[in-house]
């Protein structure tokens, strides 16, 4: 490892500079503001030595990491979105009594758990970043140690997600014993009889059940709702966005598109993508909870992500790059409305606390409808661009089963997203007036990131051109 | 550039319309028709301005690149075809904010805004050329439409609005499936990634790819026409829809379907829209027997004048399908006269039920004595609606049943069936709310002059329609020629089908 090595990792190793500046911060004097701005500082290095160190690329930095265009552009997408959740944190926790300077601290660790696994092509580096965002996420997730739904959110999260560690674990030995390499291309081959499949198949099914479960896709969905509706609002923003861009970057890696292609690989995928998209719209038709709404819808889009990752071209992969900056915008919008809702008591996420809020807070209102509307795939929104860009994919790859069960349970979808609509919309009998104000950093993030949804949602080109020129799209 | 202020000075009028209800409640309403009389005169512009060589397809048209990536190209273009429909939606357009007048006292300045997106959004889908942007001007009007059902509509209009919104946006997701397979076949043979209509239009496809494809984009239409058996949001969303919404939604959106079919359907897939032509005719006449049938048997007098929708929507298939000049020219006029005729009687409706508060034909009766001038002109749209000579209908449905008895005798008797079922359900209508005996008593206010001027103003359209029908076909002819030129289908050879 030489100097241009470690000018090469300069966003992570600013990032791991934050956590110390933080920890001492912290130490120094205790206070929210400071602790808040030098989170977001460090966050906004780290962003901008993405483009420093853009003109290194591609570089291998030992046999762990990789840098390249494709793990510049997640870890922009991540440190975006860490960003905006630092955001989100200062105004919602500025609401509750007690100490919330620690949770800047774990936010930062995760986010370098997650960079680090869209960099890795080694289980070793993947292992790492991936305990890292685990184990912050746990007391991330736990933070409001005085609530027994977070509390039970937090042990729910710890319990399976070192299940899923282990199984992942056990994954990479097996696929070791085979191949005697841990280095991601060692999974690339499946078809020749060099390697042993009794042993390949099973590792990389296990290992697939250890991101799985990260991704929260069907049948190992189980943790997810619990989780939103446990979790602080910017926590589980957190959980939605930052950490499953991270997996799906990584899962993107790991299976190369010739692996996907291989029979036994593009089945399991298949059946998960499927059983996802169905199970996720059916479950939240009769949620009353807007967190378990999102949750229930979060297992669907990732379920037609994978259909876009089951598509297996360099197209598929633009789509997929295109459709989780469309879904962290949404959802950092929808979990930002929700932490400018919530009072110091509990989460705003109850359907009845949402009537009428369009004649009450009408801007407010109107983001959160654009989001909605964006999450459901409707023109004149980033979400349907997304959307768009799957179901080309999808047609492109001839995947047509695939991408009907698509077209369908997203119908499914749109009622649960209407009757959020509709109730936003709804008379209500005495509108109290509203005691919760819009500070005005999360008013810029909220009004930013609704720009951005229509913006792109209207004029995708600029964003299209930036994923082509780092990932390498069609024409 | 037109074309883009058609759309633009729509979308302006809305937001200026929202603001400006802070001020005043007449302020929205004001604005509202001075951007539509503003998309008048540019069309004005339009049609003045037009190239009169027969050479050139369009009157005018803008191309811009959108998402070069895609191939994807903002591109507005106009010929005869889109400047009639253009027409009636600001026709349509006028009638909807004047029939809201007294009726929406709430949210004026919201409500105006979706109205003003609707027409945007319709405004746009006639315009269209590229068709990822017809997809996404389709499904973009549904979402004002869709607001003005679920906040202004009546008892049911939660259950109405989220059925018309799953319906359409689920045969929409279809057409986009289709869209996006045409798109890749397309590349597959020329190598061009386009979504350009005219690239697209010959492309070779295999004939089960054809027929499929085909079957995306015609589900869509067919929900939108509609087209038995996928008619079943029609009667809720019109039923529940404030006036102003059910007006907008069977002058203007039913279009949509009747406009997707004659521009895209068959001229992009003849083949296999020839393979399909006995299927469609034969829905086509279910749905006319079937639409006046139910009309019949209804008791809510505004679901009555939607079933009566999907009875003279079924002509506009008949006459599509059965693509030659006569059945070209009926399905047209049909599906301009209808926009007047039934967006009249839905005006008369929520009239009627302002002032008495009922849809219930069984709680009206005797309000000829009371209120002559609104039975009177309800009466005459009723003889409209059942095709009688002389008024606009009756020119359009003629023209289809001439052109369909070249295809096929029988499906044409059942269909001239139909327009003797339409003389029961007109008649059992004015009967049993206008004639017999006020046994409720009902005293109400008859028209007012705002009323007056917008039934007057439909009856001298339906009536110059019925006379002088050739201004209409005219300005169609080209346009039709056009589209007719595009399908190498002559119509002898569908002479040859049952």
């Amino acid at each position: 490892m030489n100097a241009t090595d470690t000018l090469a990792l300069l966003p992570l190793l600013l990032l791991a500079g934050t956590t110390i500046v933080v920890m001492l911060g912290i130490a120094a004097k205790r206070s929210h503001k400071l602790t808040a701005g030098l989170t977001l500082t460090g966050f906004a290095a780290s962003f901008l030595s993405i483009f420093a160190v853009a003109r290194l690329v591609p570089r291998q930095v030992t046999s762990l990491l990789l840098l390249d265009g494709y793990a510049l552009f997640y870890l922009g997408l991540i440190v975006a979105s860490a960003a905006a959740v630092a955001v989100l944190s200062y105004q919602y926790f500025a609401k509750h009594d007690g100490q919330h300077e620690e949770l800047y601290l774990l936010l930062v660790l995760a986010t370098l758990g997650c960079s680090v696994l869209v960099m890795s092509v080694h289980f070793v580096s993947f292992l790492l970043g991936l305990e890292v965002l685990s184990v912050s996420l746990y007391g991330m997730v736990a933070y409001f140690t005085g609530r027994g739904q977070a509390l039970e959110a937090g042990i729910k999260y710890l319990v399976l997600a070192s299940a899923s560690a282990a199984f992942l674990l056990f994954g990479m030995a097996l696929i070791y014993a085979d191949t005697g390499t841990m280095a991601f291309s060692s999974v690339a081959d499946l078809s020749v009889g060099k390697s042993n499949l009794a042993l390949l198949l099973p590792g990389i099914a296990l290992t697939v059940t250890g991101i799985g479960f990260k991704l929260g896709v069907v049948p190992f969905h189980l943790w997810i709702p619990d989780v939103y509706q446990g979790a602080p609002a910017p926590v589980s923003a957190f959980v939605a966005t930052t950490s499953k861009t991270a997996l799906v970057g990584l899962l993107l890696r790991y299976l190369a598109p010739g692996t996907r292609q291989s029979p036994a690989v593009f089945f399991l995928f298949a059946v998960i993508a499927i059983a996802s998209m169905c199970a996720g719209n059916l479950l939240a038709l009769r949620q009353n909870n807007v967190k378990r709404v999102l949750a229930y819808s979060s297992i669907a889009h990732f379920g037609y992500i994978l259909v876009a990752f089951l598509a297996a071209s360099t197209m598929a992969s633009g789509a997929v790059a295109f459709y989780l900056v469309a879904y962290t915008v949404t959802i950092l919008a929808a979990f930002g409305i929700i932490a400018v809702l919530s009072t110091s008591e509990a989460d705003a996420a109850d359907l009845e606390q949402y009537r009428g809020l369009f004649w009450r807070r009408p801007l407010l209102a109107s983001v959160f409808t654009a989001v909605l509307l964006s999450l459901a795939g409707i023109p004149a929104t980033m979400g349907f661009v997304g959307k768009f860009y799957i179901l080309a994919s999808g047609a492109n790859a001839s995947a047509w089963l695939l991408i009907i069960v698509l077209v369908l349970t997203s119908v499914i979808g749109l009622f649960y997203y209407l009757r959020i609509v509709v109730t936003l919309f709804s008379e209500v009998p005495e509108p109290q007036p509203s005691t919760q104000r819009l500070d005005w950093s999360t008013a810029f993030l909220l009004g930013g990131l609704a720009v951005l949804l229509i913006w792109f949602g209207v004029y995708p080109a600029p964003l299209l051109n930036l994923i082509r020129a780092t990932l390498g799209g069609p024409n | 550039m037109i074309l883009i202020f058609l759309i633009a000075t729509l979308l302006l009028g809305g937001i200026l319309a929202a603001i400006s209800a802070r001020w005043s409640t007449n302020l929205p309403r004001w604005i509202s028709l001075a951007a539509i009389a503003v998309d008048l005169g540019l069309s004005a512009r339009i049609w003045t301005g037009r190239s009169l060589s027969a050479s050139k397809t369009w009157y005018d048209e803008v191309d811009w690149n959108w998402v070069p990536n895609f191939g994807i190209h903002f591109h507005l273009a106009v010929d005869g075809l889109s400047f009639l429909m253009l027409m009636l939606t600001f026709f349509i357009g006028i009638i909807a904010v004047l029939c809201s007048w007294t009726e929406i006292r709430e949210k004026i300045g919201f409500f105006h805004f979706n109205l003003m997106w609707v027409l945007a959004g319709i405004v746009s889908v006639f315009l269209a050329m590229d068709l990822f942007l017809f997809y996404f001007a389709w499904e973009l009007m549904l979402i004002p439409m869709y607001f003005l059902i679920v906040i202004w509509g009546h008892e049911r209009r939660v259950y109405a609005g989220t059925k018309f919104f799953l319906f359409t946006q689920c045969s929409g997701l279809l057409m986009l499936i289709a869209i996006l397979a045409l798109y890749f076949i397309h590349h597959q043979t020329t190598g061009v990634y386009t979504f350009e209509y005219s690239e697209l239009l010959g492309t070779t496809l295999s004939s089960s790819a054809e027929l499929a494809i085909m079957l995306g984009f015609f589900i869509a239409f067919a929900v939108k026409l509609p087209v038995v058996p996928l008619h079943t949001w029609l009667p809720d969303a019109h039923t529940e829809a404030p006036t102003a919404g059910s007006v907008i939604l069977a002058g203007l959106l039913l279009k949509t379907g009747g406009y997707g079919l004659l521009r895209f359907v068959i001229p992009l897939f003849p083949r296999a829209a020839h393979e399909f032509t006995p299927v469609a005719l034969a829905l086509a006449v279910f749905g006319i027997i079937y639409g006046a049938v139910m009309a019949f048997s209804q008791t809510d007098l505004k679901r009555l004048v939607a079933y009566t929708s999907v009875s003279h929507l079924g002509f506009v298939l008949l006459g599509i399908f059965s693509w030659n000049p006569l059945a070209l020219q009926g399905a047209i006029m049909t599906m301009i006269c209808h926009g007047l005729s039934t967006g009249a009687l839905f005006v008369l409706v929520g009239g009627l039920q302002e002032r008495i508060h009922t849809r219930d034909l069984n709680r009206m009766g005797g309000l000829w004595a009371v209120a002559p001038r609104l039975s009177a002109s309800a009466l005459f749209f009723s003889l409209a609606s059942l095709g009688l000579p002389g008024l606009g209908d009756f020119v359009g449905e003629f023209l289809v049943l001439l052109g369909s008895y070249k295809v096929s005798v029988t499906l044409t008797v059942f269909a001239t069936g139909g327009i003797l079922a339409s003389t029961f359900y007109a008649l059992r209508m004015m009967q049993r709310a206008f004639f017999g005996p006020n046994t409720n008593s009902w005293r109400l206010p008859d028209l007012t002059p705002r009323e007056l001027l917008m039934i007057s103003a439909m009856i001298l359209g339906l009536l110059w329609l019925g006379f002088y029908p050739q201004p209409v076909l005219n300005i169609f002819a080209p346009a039709m020629h056009n589209l007719q030129h595009e399908v190498q289908m002559p119509a002898a050879t569908l002479g040859s089908q049952p």
